[in-house]
């Protein structure tokens, strides 16, 4: 009976790990799999002849050179943009420095491609308010300046991504030791001195992962690009499979270009997060503590309120002017009519939430699909950490390993390796069904619910579940009793991590919708394609007022739970 | 009926072999303690006579089971071994009130709410927690929350209670207080407890008996504490139980030397041409001005002298060999041994235990 008893718990064991394996492999390995397979793989032998082939055709070149470019130029600017507002709100007398900190984190929240809609509304150089507004009434001869560029689409990128930067380096300036500094200034250091000597090569690790963060988003991102670029015939990776797959419906050349640039973007996506590891593997890391210090501000004096000027001034123009335009253009009869009483209403509100089939369909398929992936990907996530957390089984290596791919694969590249997967190549079309964003939405957003519930699984030592099973309870009752009710807060920033940006995903969806799948991403988007620029906008409007209830609910819900 | 056997048992980490081949026995209702540095594998002993981890090699049995056998792969998991663990991190669940955290052991066992009450409060009465059962973990001290554990382990009256050094986290105080509360309830309830930590203070004031493992993982001496403390079986045990002194010491024709001194010793002790180490407690060291009655002395000089309040601690050199000595304090004043760094003394020893020169595992405490 006693040999029962084990083999009966090492069996829960490695179900628990198959099942891990399993769902890591069908959602995640396989698609990307695939992907490899397709370019690497061509009439029955690898081929890496073709794959360059493919790469100097003009249109992929450039597409690689685009997004090296735009990712370059983002990185850069969000760094820069990022880390001088981390100082400012750590280490200075900044007036309101508290409130202003949440104010930069505010970008978070607003979906990068409703904010290049907003931008095109402004800066489009016909009919770009901005530009009209100066050529009008002062007479310019050309627009301001023309936000179908690369410097637009850097411009726009850096605004919704230095948050990044800034959450890291605001972290790594808040917990580093005064007292290194302080030994510093003792031992005769000026302050610039030790800005220079202590301070920047202390935090230097943070920027420098909090960039290549900012790298990896924006080598692999659609939507700026989607919405600024490709008017002026600027591609990037992600935008132009997005392209190739579309127009092509398919076809064989299509795929293999589309799945070689796939691969590059894994590859490099793969390079990104290894050189990120490095980087914050360093030695000096370990300098930054823990705790909370207060740390040693240098005083503004007669640069404060200008400071504060310039930040509230930053904030204006690019979170309260572009969300603000979203609202009016909302709510104008026609586009491009001035922003007066008699031109605004709120008819396209109430058409699009009551009347409009288009967007009554993608507001209830995004919802669902986002309480769907956000409940499968919570439950998956917890599971998957647990085995790779706490438990001592063979095998976990292999699933350790599968639990890294989600991090390392970029939305683009998992939409098309879905398309490969589920086409009914292998038995299961679930091609033009919701249930391949579904599977595409779980693969994308495991990354998330593995960090979030591991973290939490960490917490729970492990004497706390040996406690358990000493007072008399089986694996699965200490599982239930325990760990779930120790791990929940974790679960739910689970939940909330993935529901939330899948209520304005827009990468993944826009390759696999179909006419009656289109979530609230993709009718934003297709809705602005068409020229239906005033839906388009209400309905930004609608996504950006259920993003912030959520965003709101979450942080009333999180410090709840922190005390 | 607990009485644990340990036959034979094995357990590796990878390269490191923590426990090999090892047997031991406690007896039923006796109070065992494992003493031995960190590392020395007696917490994975605990945590395989738990059931937390599997025997390479050889059995165990609690009372008439064998709860693992590593032959033929028996392994009763912890929940079906009847016993109460206590952690040293206490393990209280943070989710729960103290309540809820004592009452799991008994819902698990699907007892009645009435009868769950009952003896929850019984339970939590008996550590003295008795008004605090609707508190969570977070407002309690560490000491209350030790308490909770041990209410906890207890609540299902196991015949076997295992406690992981479950005072280390806490203050000095405390321990002391807690070492005669767990001494005192294991009497109470008539249990078998055994207890794993590295104190050897706690495992003289709380045992009944002792096992004694070196950082290998080898089974030194086990024994009452008396036995233990006044017959060391070997150099590392002695050392183990207190500030050691040792002074090397060889025999010449019929005398013992310590340096050049003539060491007055029991015929016998050093035997011609043998190089023994003579080890004592600072305590069993007799310091005086002069030789009392002219007996045979070593000579030595006082190197350091600190005050410790209930005892002088002097730091003396022999020969180049230093030891420790201490003093009650009034004695010290009484009869003018209130020596001064400089000052010359005579010693004489009560108590020596005689060790080989060549065993290697001693470390003089002296300097």
């Amino acid at each position: 009976m006693s040999a029962l008893a084990k083999k009966n718990d090492l069996d829960a064991a490695h179900f628990i790990l198959g099942l891990s394996i399993a769902i890591l492999v069908i959602v995640v390995a396989v698609p990307v799999l695939l992907i490899f397979l397709n370019a690497f793989w061509a009439e029955g032998k690898f081929n890496i002849v073709d794959v360059f082939a493919v790469l100097r055709e003009p249109d992929t070149y450039q597409a690689l050179l685009n997004s090296l470019i735009i990712a370059s130029g983002t990185t850069l600017g969000s760094t820069v943009v990022g880390t001088f507002f981390a100082w400012l709100v750590t280490r200075t007398d900044l007036p309101f420095k508290k409130f202003m900190r949440g104010m930069f984190l505010v970008p978070f929240m607003l979906p990068s491609f409703i904010g290049a809609l907003a931008w095109k509304m402004l800066l489009s150089p016909r009919a770009g308010y901005i530009n009209r507004l100066f050529m009008d009434v002062f007479g310019l001869e050309a627009p301001v300046f023309n936000i179908y560029s690369y410097l637009g689409i850097v411009a726009v990128e850096v605004m919704y991504l230095f948050p990044f930067v800034f959450i890291q380096v605001c972290g790594a300036l808040e917990r580093m030791d005064p007292t290194l500094e302080e030994a510093a200034r003792i031992s005769g250091a000026g302050l610039f001195t030790i800005t220079r000597r202590i301070t920047i090569p202390l935090v230097l690790p943070s920027i420098l992962s909090g960039a290549l963060l900012i790298m990896l988003y924006s080598m692999a991102h659609f939507g700026t690009v989607a919405v600024l670029g490709i008017e002026n015939g600027i591609y990037n990776i992600p935008t132009l499979i997005y392209e190739r797959i579309h127009q092509s419906a398919g076809s064989f050349a299509s795929i293999r270009t589309g799945t070689v640039l796939a691969s590059v973007l894994v590859i490099s996506a793969a390079f990104i997060i290894w050189l990120q590891g490095k980087v914050l593997g360093r030695g000096r890391y370990q300098i930054i503590a823990g705790k909370s210090f207060r740390p040693v501000e240098l005083k503004l004096r007669a640069l404060r309120w200008p400071m504060l000027g310039f930040c509230v001034l930053y904030i204006g123009v690019t979170i309260v002017l572009p969300t603000a335009v979203i609202f009016l253009v909302g709510g104008l009869k026609t586009y491009g009519l001035p922003f007066v009483s008699e031109n605004l209403s709120l008819a396209n509100y109430k058409f699009i939430l009551f009347e409009y089939q288009v967007t009554k369909d993608a507001i209830l398929n995004s919802v669902t699909l986002g309480l769907a992936a956000a409940f499968i990907t919570m439950f998956a996530g917890v599971m998957i950490s647990y085995v790779i957390v706490k438990m001592k089984v063979r095998g976990k290596g292999f699933l350790e390993f599968l639990g890294m791919l989600p991090f390392s694969v970029p939305g683009s590249v998992i939409a098309l390796g879905v398309i490969l997967a589920w086409s009914g190549k292998y038995g299961v079309n679930l091609y033009n069904t919701v249930w391949i964003i579904l599977v595409a939405y779980i693969a994308r957003y495991m990354a998330f619910s593995l960090k979030a519930n591991s973290a939490a699984l960490e917490q729970v030592h492990d004497s706390l579940m040996e406690a358990a099973r000493a007072c008399g309870a089986g694996m699965w009752q200490t599982l239930r009793d325990i760990v779930l009710p120790l791990v929940r807060p974790g679960m739910l920033a689970a939940f909330f991590l993935i529901f939330l940006p899948s209520l304005r995903e827009l990468t993944v969806s826009i390759m696999l919708y179909a006419p009656t799948t289109r979530t609230i991403g993709v009718a934003i988007y297709t809705l602005n394609e068409d020229g239906e620029t005033v839906f388009s906008a209400a309905l930004a409007g609608i996504a950006l007022l259920l993003i912030i209830t959520g965003q709101t609910i979450i942080n009333r819900v999180s410090a709840k739970y922190q005390g | 009926m607990a009485t644990i056997l340990v036959e034979s048992v094995s357990k590796r980490y990878g390269k490191h072999q923590v426990l090999d081949y090892f047997s031991l026995r406690i007896e039923h209702g006796e109070c065992f303690t494992l003493l031995g540095p960190s590392g020395c594998g007696k917490t994975v002993l605990l945590r395989l006579i738990a059931g937390f981890e599997t025997p390479d090699s050889g059995a165990i049995r609690i009372g008439e089971t064998v709860v693992a056998r590593a032959d033929n792969g028996t392994h009763l998991p912890p929940e079906r071994r009847g016993l109460g663990v206590v952690f040293q991190d206490y393990a209280v669940w943070p989710h729960l009130s103290v309540f809820d955290n004592v009452a799991y052991p008994l819902k698990l066992a699907g007892l009645p709410k009435q009868s769950v009450r009952d003896r929850v409060l019984e339970s939590v009465a008996l550590v003295n927690m008795t008004g605090l059962e609707n508190r969570l973990p977070s407002e309690l001290s560490g000491g209350q929350q030790q308490r909770v554990a041990l209410a906890r382990a207890l609540v299902a009256r196991p015949a076997l209670l295992l406690l992981d050094e479950p005072l280390s986290n806490l203050d000095a105080n405390l321990r002391e207080e807690m070492r005669f509360e767990i001494r005192e309830l294991q009497r109470k309830l008539d249990i078998t407890v055994l207890y794993v930590t590295h104190d050897q203070e706690i495992a003289l004031a709380l045992s009944d008996r002792l096992a004694i493992l070196d950082e290998n993982g080898i089974l030194r001496q086990t024994g009452t504490p008396p036995e233990i403390f006044e017959h060391p079986a070997d150099l590392f045990v002695f050392n183990f139980m207190g500030v050691a002194n040792l002074l090397p010491a060889r025999g010449e024709g019929k005398a013992c030397l310590v340096g050049r001194q003539i060491f007055p010793v029991e015929p016998g002790a050093c035997p011609d041409g043998a190089r023994r180490l003579a080890g004592f407690r600072p305590s069993d060291v007799l310091i005086d001005r002069e030789s009392p009655d002219g007996a045979p002395c070593l000579r030595g000089t006082v190197r350091r002298a600190s005050f410790l309040g209930p005892v002088m601690d002097y730091l003396i050199d022999v020969d180049g060999n230093t030891l420790r000595a201490s003093v009650d304090t009034h004695e010290a004043l009484d009869r003018d041994r209130m020596f001064r760094e400089g000052d010359p003394c005579v010693l004489r020893f009560r108590n020596l235990h005689w060790f080989d020169a060549s065993d290697t595992a001693g470390k003089g405490a002296g300097a």
